[in-house]
């Protein structure tokens, strides 16, 4: 079944279209952190999905390291960049 | 019908599921009222949305090896996605958010 996957590609990239409105919207910082925490994971998906069309392995590496960052970031968000009075 | 087939239409299915956890959860995310129930939304495109994704890629993988990077990936992303969740809803309370409920409004 050909374009099915490019389909799918498709879809993650709406994810990240409906993910950028609620960035713009706030209104907290932290719902802006939920956007770019979805973008984690569809970049993430989108790198793999990339690596399947492509037939690249090397994506696959990529898509680990995205993974492991994408965890960090949340984690460095809530402990450095968010006070408590600047919401 | 053969074992190739089989296996493309089995993962296609898969890719179906993911394409709709991750729209619902993207849809969640714009929808929902507040921040405790946009991590609800959330974490089901982490979780189930690419999980189903990398079961798709896994059965058409040519080598073991490539099986266990995706899963791999897999687990990563649902460590940290559950860490991230946990510590943004904290901090949320913390931060005085207060949850959505209908009567306020």
């Amino acid at each position: 079944m050909p374009g099915v996957v490019e389909l799918l590609a498709v879809a993650i990239l709406a994810t990240v279209a409906l993910g950028l409105y609620r960035i713009e919207r706030g209104p907290t910082n932290a719902d802006r952190m939920l956007g770019s925490m979805l973008f984690g994971t569809s970049g993430i998906a989108l790198t793999l999905v990339l690596a399947e069309i492509a037939g690249l392995r090397s994506l696959l590496d990529m898509a680990l390291v995205f993974a492991i960052l994408a965890s960090i970031t949340s984690v460095a968000f809530v402990k450095r960049a968010w006070g408590a009075d600047d919401r | 019908m053969t074992v190739a087939l089989l296996r493309d239409i089995v993962s296609v299915l898969f890719f179906f599921g993911s394409a709709f956890f991750f729209l619902a959860g993207s849809v969640g995310l714009v929808r929902f009222p507040d921040v405790y129930s946009r991590l609800h939304a959330l974490t089901k495109a982490d979780n189930l949305g690419l999980g189903l994704l990398i079961i798709g890629l896994a059965l058409r993988a040519d080598s073991w090896m490539t099986v266990t990077k995706l899963v791999l990936i897999w687990v990563f992303v649902i460590f940290g996605s559950a860490t991230a969740c946990h510590l943004v809803a904290k901090a949320a309370l913390d931060g005085g958010i207060e949850p959505w409920a209908r009567d306020a409004g």
